[in-house]
């Protein structure tokens, strides 16, 4: 026997499974709506995406190729051990190839590469609800979801402008989905909003300790809320990656000593080794690379 | 074949993966309105429920969800006892508590409006219906567009309800509220989730 016997497939049990597969279809039926779901408990603590395992659970196959990305990374504790989770529990194929992957649980990020009809993305959430810090009760914000009652997140960003010149938010910015509900993105950098505009994936977001799940559907309006006169902008970087030279991708800084030494890298691993392995040089990427195993 | 075997015979083969191969084809028909994913006959249910819609209840409903069956599927109390023993669903009393409602003859069925619409601060409590329908392209054809589609897609569904674009458009407009169809054939689904808008060919 192997040792995925002493679970269920996919380690949720079935009742749980079909709780969650119908908050799904509600979401997906409302896109942008914040679902009420019964979260489990699972072997892992909140804050390191119980929700989203708890969606990915529940909508994977045998048949599936999951990816797992934690900011961007697929060699980050997190996505280690979500990926090696799911491959005891659920004996599915695991890749860190974008292309490849149908279903890819994500902490804020989306990839770079662009997602294509048939891939599912799933985002671990922590708080789900974009208006909790300027209102912390849930009855509240509640209402103010189901009158469209969004002027204070518009008043927040003007608060932002008034202290900083600028909108200052830069991840978790507020988007507006499909002309109705305001919807947090997961703390992805806004950088990655654009991408959820219309994409052709699926994506579904799960929200464990506050038991919520919501989605998107594919070919969906996604925008980011902003001013005539202060339009939504992304990040742009000074330099391309020190490792594979991508411009217009989203960079982490990695300090490289204690004297100030730094450099920034793409924060999409699979993407910078994609490109290394086409040629493609940083100005601090090694003269040889190693063959590729 | 008497009642009692009916109602025990003809479930899932193998629960875990057909549960899931099941909700993975309503998944991607919620999410993409209009296309139409094809669905193996994995249910036996008792005549008039079809494979499809059977197949349906047996992922999605167990006894935390109301179930409303139409006079056709409630004469049969074959498919009551089958729903029961395979889901444990409960039948709902009226039409607005069920959370799935099962419908044989949609060309018969009653107004969209008397199934639960949610609120408009839990718009999420409200029916999905499971149509079963002949096929999806001997009907008027109806031209959608929405969230999950590129540009447009066409489905033409046989026997649809009364007057049903129109009774649709009224569902459109209590977004967030309303109900989500699926579109069950004997050998697919489609689905209509209420931020669908529906466009008649002819018009």
């Amino acid at each position: 026997m192997t040792d995925i016997a002493t679970y269920n497939f996919a380690y949720l049990d079935e009742q749980t499974k079909r709780m969650i597969r119908r908050a799904i279809l509600k979401g997906i039926a409302i896109p942008g709506y914040q679902v009420p779901f019964a979260s489990r408990e699972m072997p892992m603590p909140y804050g390191w995406g119980t929700g989203g395992v708890q969606v990915t659970a529940s909508i994977i196959g045998p048949d599936d190729v999951l990816k797992v990305i934690d900011q961007g990374a697929d060699d980050t504790t997190n996505a280690v051990s979500i990926r090696a989770f799911f491959k005891k529990v659920a004996n599915v194929a695991v890749t860190t190839d974008t292309a490849s992957a149908t279903i890819i649980q994500t902490r804020h990020r989306i990839p770079e590469h662009p997602l294509t009809a048939g891939q599912v993305l799933v985002y671990q959430v922590p708080i789900p609800e974009p208006l909790r810090f300027l209102e912390p009760r849930e009855t509240e914000t509640r209402k103010m979801h189901a009158l469209e009652e969004y002027g204070l997140m518009h008043v927040k960003l003007y608060e932002d402008i008034a202290k900083h010149g600028r909108i200052a938010t830069t991840y978790a910015y507020p988007v507006k989905v499909e002309g109705r509900y305001v919807m947090d993105p997961s703390p992805t950098p806004k950088f990655d909003n654009p991408k959820m505009h219309r994409s052709p994936a699926l994506q579904l977001f799960g929200a464990g300790r506050e038991k919520r799940i919501y989605a998107v559907p594919p070919f969906t309006d996604v925008v980011s809320l902003d001013f005539e006169d202060h339009p939504f902008e992304v990040q742009t970087f000074d330099q391309p990656c020190a490792l594979c030279a991508a411009e217009n991708v989203y960079l982490d800084e990695v300090i490289l000593d204690d004297h100030g030494g730094h450099m920034f890298v793409c924060s999409d691993t699979d993407h910078c080794e994609k490109r290394r392995e086409e040629g493609h040089r940083g100005h601090l990427a090694p003269e040889m690379m190693e063959p590729a195993q | 074949m008497d009642i009692a075997a009916q109602s025990i015979e003809g479930g899932f083969a193998d629960p875990v993966f057909n549960a899931q191969t099941v909700f993975r084809a309503v998944m991607d028909a919620m999410a993409r309105p209009g296309s139409v994913q094809a669905l193996p006959g994995l249910a036996r249910p008792p005549a008039p429920l079809s494979a499809t819609s059977g197949a349906i209840a047996l992922a999605l409903c167990d006894n935390d969800t109301p179930l409303w069956l139409d006079p056709a599927l409630h004469a049969s109390a074959a498919i009551g006892s089958w729903l029961g023993f395979h889901t444990g669903a409960p039948l709902a009393n009226t039409p607005a508590d069920a959370h799935f409602a099962f419908v044989a003859n949609p060309a018969e069925m009653m107004a969209l409006d008397g199934f639960s619409q949610g609120t408009q601060d839990y718009p999420d409590r409200s029916t999905t219906l499971i149509l079963q329908v002949g096929d999806l392209t001997s009907g008027t054809p109806l031209l959608l567009a929405g969230p999950g589609i590129e540009t447009s897609a066409t489905i033409a569904p046989a026997r649809m309800p009364r007057h049903f674009v129109e009774q649709w458009k009224q569902n459109n407009q209590r977004f967030p509220r309303g109900v989500d169809i699926v579109l069950a054939t004997p050998d697919g689904i489609a689905c209509l989730p209420r931020t669908t808008r529906i466009k008649t060919m002819e018009a």
